[in-house]
This record gives C-alpha cells, sequence and structure tokens, in this order.
C-alpha cells in the first residue's frame, strides 16, 4: 500500500514505506499478548517487597485451594527439576525462583498458574511468606566495604560483593602524561540507573506438546536464537524440539535480550499443567526487575596542553551490577565496549580500569540502546571535554574541532586497541554547526546573558563501535556473534529472505527486502522477509547493539551476491554463452559488448528451476545461504547540539532546539534511519532531565511505576533537526554502519552540557543525571546531589 | 454481572466480573487485540479508545461503565476498506515504529482532527501529550497528524453527537 503517489518504492535503497505497517496501522499486529492459544493458562510471579532477606519459609496452601488455580511453583518446586537457578549471559548464575534469600527488591519468588489473568493475580495475595529482612548493599560505593554484607553467599567462599576488575589501555604511559601535563582536570560522573522500557513489557506463552516433546515459546526476545540454546542448555530439553518465536514486539531497546525467570516459569508451569501458559509482567515488574541500564560512577580526568589539545585520558569506574552478574554482552568484554572511551579524538594515551560489584539491586546493565557501554563512554568523554573547555574557557565546539581525528588518520587504531573503519569528523561537526547557527546562537547566548536569561548550548560528538562482532573475539556464552541469511528465489522470480535477526520496530521487513532489491534489481515487494521464528529461520545473535545491520544486513547483501551468481551460471546457459562474458545490471545479466543479449532474474529464475541444460556439476535452483562473520566492528558518528532555556525560579529546563547530524555509512532507508535517530534523541532528553531508578537506604525501587519514572512525551521533546554526512563502511559490503542506538549514546551529552552551559553565570562544571528541576535547582545553589539515591 | 456494549458498530453480550476493565473486555473477551496495555498507572495510554466519541484509557474504566454505550477501536478506523487518512498519514510519515502505541495514538488523533480540523504542530504535540511512544521521538507521529489533516481528515469527520466537555486521553 502507498499512502502517497510521490513515494513510490525504489528497487533498492531510498525512501520507502515499510511493508509492516499495513498490520499495525490496522491493529493487526501480534504482539505475545495477543497470542491466544486453546486452553491456555495465564501465570503471575510473587516478588520480593525486601531487597534483602532470607525466605523462612512459604506457605503455599492457601493459593493452591484457589479453585481457578492449577499450580503454584516454588524455588523448591524448580529444585527438584534443578531449576531453581539459571545461567546468565555473564557466565553468573541468577535465581529463577528464589530458595535461600531474596536480593532484590522485586525478585522472583513464587508462581501462579490460574484459569484467568484475575484470578492468577488473586492468588499471588494467598501465599505467604515469612522473610527475616537483612541489611541491604544499596550505595555501590559502599559494596566493597569491609564488614559489608554478603549478598552472593549462594556462591561457595565468596566472601565480598566484588564481580570483576577490568582494565584496558597504557596506565605508565597515561600516568606519564598525566604527571608532565600543563592543564589536568577531573570530574566524578554518574550514569545513573535507567531503564528502557519498551512500551511493551515483557512476557511469554509456553505450550509443551506433552505427545510430540515440542516446547514452542512465544517471547518478547531480540534474540530467539540464543534463547533457543539456552533454553535446551537450562531445561535440559533437546534443541531439536524447542521453538522459539519473537512475534511483533513492541520496541527492545536491549531490555529483550536476557532470559528473565518469567520465561521459564511458564515453561515449567506448560510442563506442568500440560497446557499453554502466558505470563506478561505488570509495568511495575518491568521497571522493578528486568535489565536495567548504566549505573557506571565514573571518575575522569584529562591531560591536556594550555592551548586546548588533549594528550590523554583516565578512567575509573564503579559499575553496580545489581544482585546477579546478568549483563549480556560478548564474553571478554566485562565492562562492554566502554574502553571506546577516548571518544572521536587523538590522543597520545589512555587507561580505564573498571571494578564491578553486587548490590541489593535488579540485575542487568547492558541495555537502553547503549552499544554495549558505549553509551557510559560516550557520555563521559563528552562530559569531560566539557569539563576540561570550561577549565581553558574555550569553546567547546572548537576545543572538539582541535581535537578530533583527521579523515587522513583512518583506518584509526586507538589507543585502546579499537580500529576505527572510517569517518570525516570535522566535517560533521562543521555541518552541525551550521544547522544550528552555532556561532549566532552564541551571540544570542550573549545578550541573553546580559538580560538575566539562562540559555545554554550544548556540544557533542561521538564515535560508536556497533556490529558485533568478530567471531574470533565476541560471543555471548560462547555462542559465536556471526549471523545466518538464506534467500529463496521462486520460479516467478519472487524471493523469500530468512534471517537471523528480528525487529522491534526497526523494520526490517522492509529495510532488508531492499538489501535484496538493491543486489538482485527484485522489487522490495517481491521479497518476503521471514524472521522471529527459530524453526523458519538460520542461527544468529540476534537485534542488539545496533548490529543487525552491520551483521545480519552484511549477510544478507552476501547472499544475494551469491544468488545473482547463480543467477549468471543459468543466464550463461539460457544464452549459451560462456558465464565469464556476461555483465551485471540491477536486475539482469548481459552479453559483454551486446547489451540487448540479456536474461532477468525473473527470466532466470524460471529457467533455473525448467529443464534447461546447465553445466556438469551445477544443480538448479538459485537459492543460497550464508553465515557472515564480521571481520571487524562498524564505527558510525556523529555530531550533536543542543540549546536549552533553564527557568532560574524552579530549575525547569526546556530543549528548545536540538540539531543530530549522524553519519551511518550508507543509508538503506533514509526514513527508517531518521526515525531511528528521532527516537534515540528522545532517549537523550528523558536519561538528561527526567528518568532515573534510585532507591532509597532499605532497597526500595523509587522508580517502579511511569508516575515516578519519568519518560518524554511529545511536549518535552521538540522538532528534531537533522543532517547527514556518509562515510561508507570500507570493510562492509553495502558500506552500512548501523544507527540504532546512536542517538541514544550520542544525546544525553549535548542535554547535559547545553545545561551546565545555561547555568555557567553560576559558576556550576558539572550535575549528575537526571537534570531535574530539584537537581538543577541545586545545582544553582552550588550543591547538587546524588541522583541514585534518595533525595537527601 | 451481564453487560451489553457496542463496539465499532457490533453489539455484544457478555457475563463479565464486575471489576473487569474495559482494556480486557476488549482484548481478551472479544479478540480485539489492537489495542495495547502499557502500564498500570494510567501513563501511557496505549490503550487509549474511544467511550461514547471521547478518547479514553481503557485500562482506567471498567468494562461495566461501557455497558449500553458506544465503543470505537482502531480496528474500526478502517470503513468499508478505505483507511483513515490518520491511518495513511502514520505510514506516509514513518509515524510508527514498533506499533504498539499506534492504535491509541492514532484514535486520539482522530479525535484531535474531528475537533479541530487544522492542528498546529503544538496543539498536536498537547493533544497527544497523555501518551508515550519509545520508538518514535514523536516527531513523525506530529508530521503524520498534520499529513491527515491535509489529506482529507476533514471530510472524514463523522457529525459529532455528543459534544463532550473534557479529554481524559
Ligand atoms: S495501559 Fe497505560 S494508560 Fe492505559
Ligand atoms: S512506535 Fe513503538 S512505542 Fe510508539
Amino acid at each position: 500500500m502507498t499512502a502517497t503517489e510521490e513515494h513510490a518504492a525504489p528497487i533498492g535503497f531510498g525512501r520507502m514505506e515499510r511493508k509492516e505497517d499495513v498490520r499495525f496501522i490496522r491493529g493487526h499486529g501480534t504482539y505475545v499478548d495477543d497470542v491466544r492459544l486453546p486452553g491456555m493458562l495465564y501465570g503471575a510471579v510473587l516478588r520480593s517487597p525486601y531487597a534483602h532477606a532470607r525466605i523462612a519459609s512459604i506457605d503455599t496452601g492457601a493459593a493452591e485451594a484457589h479453585p481457578k488455580v492449577r499450580a503454584v511453583i516454588t524455588g523448591a518446586t524448580l529444585d527438584t527439576l534443578n531449576l531453581a537457578w539459571m545461567p546468565t549471559l555473564s557466565y553468573d548464575t541468577q535465581a529463577v525462583l528464589a530458595t535461600d534469600k531474596v536480593r532484590f527488591q522485586g525478585q522472583e519468588v513464587a508462581f501462579v498458574v490460574a484459569e484467568d489473568r484475575y484470578s492468577a493475580r488473586d492468588a499471588l495475595e494467598l501465599i505467604d511468606v515469612t522473610y527475616e529482612p537483612l541489611p541491604a548493599v544499596i550505595d555501590a560505593r559502599h559494596a566493597l566495604d569491609p564488614g559489608a554484607p554478603v549478598i552472593r553467599d549462594d556462591k561457595e567462599g565468596k566472601t565480598d560483593n566484588h564481580i570483576f576488575d577490568w582494565e584496558s589501555g597504557d596506565a605508565a604511559k597515561t600516568d606519564e602524561i598525566f604527571a608532565n601535563a600543563e592543564v589536568t582536570v577531573a570530574e566524578d560522573v554518574l550514569y545513573p540507573r535507567v531503564h528502557p522500557a519498551p512500551l511493551e513489557t515483557c512476557g511469554a506463552v509456553a505450550d509443551f506438546d506433552k505427545i510430540t516433546g515440542k516446547l514452542t515459546v512465544w517471547e518478547t526476545t531480540q534474540a530467539p536464537h540464543a534463547h533457543r540454546t539456552l533454553i535446551a542448555m537450562v531445561a535440559g530439553l533437546p534443541e531439536q524440539k524447542i521453538r522459539v518465536i519473537s512475534p511483533d514486539i513492541g520496541g527492545g531497546f536491549g531490555g529483550k535480550v536476557g532470559i528473565y525467570p518469567g520465561y521459564v516459569c511458564a515453561i515449567v508451569g506448560s510442563i506442568v499443567t500440560g497446557k499453554p501458559v502466558k505470563w506478561v509482567e505488570d509495568r511495575s515488574e518491568n521497571l522493578m526487575s528486568t535489565a536495567f541500564a548504566r549505573d557506571y560512577h565514573m571518575r575522569g580526568e584529562v591531560a591536556a596542553t594550555r592551548d586546548g589539545k588533549i594528550l590523554a585520558i583516565r578512567v575509573n569506574v564503579l559499575a553496580d551490577h545489581g544482585a546477579f552478574n546478568a549483563t549480556a554482552q560478548p564474553t571478554n568484554y566485562p565492562a562492554g565496549f566502554f574502553s571506546v572511551f577516548t571518544g572521536s579524538y587523538d590522543l597520545t594515551a589512555a587507561h580505564c580500569k573498571v571494578t564491578g560489584v553486587y548490590t541489593n539491586k535488579a540485575p542487568g546493565g547492558v541495555a537502553y540502546a547503549c552499544s554495549f557501554r558505549i553509551t557510559e563512554a560516550a557520555y563521559l568523554v563528552e562530559r569531560m571535554v566539557d569539563v576540561l573547555a570550561h577549565e581553558l574557557r574555550a569553546d567547546p565546539a572548537e576545543l572538539r574541532m582541535r581535537n578530533l581525528l583527521r579523515p587522513e588518520q583512518f583506518p584509526y587504531a586507538s589507543k585502546t586497541g579499537w580500529e576505527y573503519d572510517s569517518g570525516d569528523y570535522p566535517r560533521t561537526l562543521r555541518l552541525a554547526m551550521d544547522i544550528a547557527g552555532y556561532e549566532e546562537l552564541r551571540k544570542e547566548q550573549e545578550a541573553e546573558r546580559a538580560r538575566g536569561h539562562l540559555m545554554g548550548i550544548g556540544v557533542s560528538f561521538f564515535t560508536e563501535a556497533v556490529g558485533a562482532g568478530p567471531r574470533k573475539h565476541m560471543d555471548i556464552l560462547g555462542l559465536g556473534m556471526a549471523d545466518g541469511a538464506e534467500l529463496r528465489i521462486h520460479p516467478t522470480g519472487k524471493g523469500v529472505l530468512r534471517i537471523s535477526v528480528q525487529s522491534q520496530g526497526q523494520g526490517h521487513e522492509t529495510t532488508f527486502a531492499q538489501i535484496v532489491a538493491e543486489e538482485l534489481g527484485i522489487p522490495p515487494a517481491d521479497i518476503e522477509v521471514v524472521h522471529g521464528d527459530t524453526d523458519q529461520t538460520p542461527f544468529g545473535l540476534g537485534t542488539y547493539g545496533s548490529r543487525s545491520t552491520p551483521v545480519s544486513g552484511a549477510a544478507t547483501a552476501v547472499v544475494a551476491r551469491k544468488v545473482r551468481e547463480r543467477a549468471r551460471i543459468v543466464a550463461a546457459a539460457m544464452l549459451e554463452v560462456d558465464a565469464a562474458d556476461l555483465d551485471w545490471e540491477k536486475g539482469r545479466w548481459f552479453v559483454r559488448g551486446d547489451p540487448d543479449q540479456g536474461k532477468t532474474m525473473t527470466e532466470i529464475a524460471l529457467a533455473a528451476h525448467s529443464t534447461v541444460e546447465l553445466p556438469d556439476g551445477v544443480e538448479g535452483q538459485l537459492d543460497a545461504t550464508c553465515v557472515y562473520n564480521p571481520p571487524n566492528l562498524t564505527y558510525p558518528y556523529g555530531a550533536y547540539i543542543c540549546v536549552v532555556d533553564v527557568d532560574p525560579g524552579t530549575g525547569k529546563v526546556s530543549v528548545r532546539r536540538f540539531v543530530a547530524v549522524d553519519d551511518c555509512g550508507v543509508r538503506i532507508n533514509p526514513m527508517i534511519v531518521d526515525g531511528q535517530i528521532h527516537g534515540g534523541l528522545a532517549d537523550g532528553v528523558g536519561m538528561a532531565l527526567m528518568e532515573v531508578i534510585s532507591f532509597d537506604p532499605d532497597g526500595n525501587c523509587l522508580g517502579g511505576s511511569f508516575m515516578d519514572y519519568l519518560l518524554p512525551t511529545a511536549l518535552e521533546c521538540p522538532s528534531w533537526e537533522l543532517g547527514a554526512t556518509v562515510t561508507p563502511s570500507p570493510h562492509h559490503p553495502i558500506g552500512a554502519k548501523g544507527v540504532g542506538e546512536s542517538a541514544t549514546v550520542g544525546s544525553p551529552a549535548a542535554v547535559v552540557n547545553a545545561v551546565i552551559d545555561a547555568l555557567a553565570p553560576y559558576g556550576v562544571r558539572h550535575a549528575d543525571m537526571p537534570l531535574t528541576p530539584a537537581q538543577v535547582w541545586r545545582a544553582i545553589q552550588g550543591r547538587p546531589f546524588r541522583t541514585d539515591l534518595a533525595i537527601s | 454481572m451481564q453487560i451489553t456494549v457496542t463496539v465499532n458498530g457490533t453489539e455484544y453480550t457478555r457475563d463479565v466480573e464486575p471489576r473487569l476493565l474495559l482494556i480486557h473486555f476488549l482484548r481478551d473477551e472479544l479478540g480485539l487485540t489492537g489495542s495495547h496495555w502499557g502500564c498500570d498507572t494510567s501513563n501511557c495510554g496505549a490503550c487509549v479508545v474511544w467511550l461514547d466519541r471521547t478518547p479514553v484509557k481503557s485500562c482506567t474504566a471498567l468494562a461495566a461503565m461501557a455497558s449500553g454505550r458506544e465503543v470505537a477501536t482502531v480496528e474500526g478506523l478502517e470503513k468499508d476498506g478505505q483507511l483513515d487518512p490518520v491511518q495513511q498519514g502514520f505510514v506516509a510519515c514513518h509515524g510508527l515504529q514498533c506499533g504498539f502505541c499506534t492504535p491509541g495514538m492514532m484514535m486520539t488523533a482522530r479525535w484531535l482532527l474531528d475537533h479541530n480540523p487544522d492542528p498546529s504542530e503544538q496543539e498536536v504535540r498537547e493533544a497527544i501529550s497523555g501518551q508515550i511512544c519509545r520508538c518514535t521521538g514523536y516527531e513523525n507521529i506530529v508530521r503524520a497528524v498534520r499529513w491527515a489533516s491535509e489529506h482529507g481528515a476533514a471530510e472524514h469527520r463523522e457529525p459529532a453527537q455528543h459534544v463532550e466537555a473534557e479529554v481524559t486521553a
């Protein structure tokens, strides 16, 4: 369906309306909670009211006696199946249902299966749990204190809350530069705990067929194949009997990568009752128990010359991982890709050290469009550059321009071991400054300040490393991060593409068809994209870390090229010439030097399935498969400028303008790319100004509903002003870099830098997010507070 | 208790629990899963439907309250095989990504255009400010509503039978 004539679909890359919209605008999407099976039962989870407590007893008698209850499952039940604990994606363990202790408020304690949603909830009230409260570790900065309560006493020999120490870069060289630097600045920078909060919460429908032994699970998952393998390992079921379906997903943002206890409980519930079981969490459960993001307590230091050449950056991080180390990230990277903290600058040396600790908070850490912790890294370096600008009384845009990597330095080997693939950073920053009218804005700011108005201009420049990743370095729980694609071309020249990644709104059904169209000249409308069903798609690690286009998009281009080469052989047979004598133009092979002699893909497809005689050893048909193992990550980047007005009386921040120039390499569908950026910019405004999950001293979650966890609405968001530069990735088959997380990574610093800039007349150099009216007002008073704890 | 509710022009009579929420009635009892549920606190608007031609958050209304009244949902926007301009606008302007907020957004947009056929950008933003979208940053939703306004939303206006004093969405 085309709503407008002027937007005819391209055969290949270009703006094109989305194929998936046809169902969504009619209310005909199929999300997990829309799945209804005959005889289906409903599950609900009983959760801990305490952050840390020993479980003395659980009495499920009254719940079991409820006339509509079919099963009550506790940690003790699971223990008999060896399922009370499950592996996390970081080689730790996590309780499915608590047996010994509860370790965070909202932790799963029991699971009820009943005939309807409401009865399942009613029955939760009938379960009697006796808790013996324990002192809780809430402030991460005290997690390693001698005598701190040991959270993970389930782990043999564990006597503290330490998880890991990890470092990157050259400590000695960095220290030496700091010791001799003309200027050094340091700042404590907190990236507080936030939550991706997709509009659809997490849920599952599990259907175990006792007779065939087949388990089908509809799940809100971004990684259906990885889940299938994990379920096989956890539940001891044969993997070929497990089918994971990730149907339409109402947003993921990294919150739907891991396996949650609710999924496991739904599966056990179905096995126990012999009926399909649906479990869908409510919003409080979502915010309090599923993957949070960030919670990085960072100390950043910059060494520079007096005229503003940045020489070195040193970072120390205390990482709060919650009660179980369940972050979803490549095995060798316990702090994700945080070591990209050198950002977009040409340094002499850099070093970071990260220490991970347990606290009595929900597990998680890698979520919310963070590109494996690059959000934290980009925020830190971009905040620190502004701290340096403050110290040197330099213009933040000029200071960045002075230090940005130059185009001729690419490919660039960073001081912490990354190889940036391509970029022209100064051009992108210049374009953002031109769109914003940077010089005029500074003049306006001066005039506003003279009138006593607080206007701020914030700049950020980010570089991401996405598309994880090369198999030899990157895996999740031992599963290499390569992705498969299969392309079938039917006799009539229409095709079916099966991909290992799935969509939570990114529009894969459209863009992946466009990749095939670009490579084969078959219109996108004629390519059906199948995704999100492990029985129908090849193995791959899923959609997160902006990896779909860099990895699976590459797999798609490669598989289409394989089909094209097969088509060449068939065309040669049809034309009775040597395949080497054929040339390709989009959609057609023709005889070199005789363009009229050619065959279209439609003609070739039919011939490939016909009796046309093919050379010895050539099978018929055109279908092909591919597994793509990326040679390197891709490095999208961008320059953002934010303009804010601050009310000095209330501390309220209004975002007046936001300019974003992104370079994500080749754009498959610019409309979808812009949409991804819009969404990420709203995330940045939200995190910078409103969003935080904090805790009181007892470990009560203070961000457990949308009344407390504030998300930006249309009124807090300005009309985004976008620009683009295109620097293709040299190693990606179509030169694309991925964009899904760019704006979420790059925008918070621009907003915070703008607010701090607005507060310059008060001498403010830093205040932690979120810059709520209370925080801004306190910053004006010279005493910003710690946003991870209850305000004191 | 027995209730009779007209949904998208069809009358349904069902025995329901008095506490049953309208959103669950629509989704679980009638199988109209186009309207979504996204929060516990009436903040997100994924559940917006019309109750007697006024947008309401159906997670915050009881099914019983809809008895004898008319409910309109996203499934009723398309009339005689003809998409509503609001639906077309959302497609044309990429006003949706995951699609979870979309039905609620479109129901509010339809109501806005019925009462203000040519809303300014700010008026559109205010109209949808009780609803959350996590994907689009709102930009293209605003453009979609403006698109619908420019492409015949006014002609699709149905005569207002009740003029409500308050909008709860
Ligand atoms: S479900 Fe969130 S407002 Fe109704
Ligand atoms: S499109 Fe995903 S929440 Fe709006």
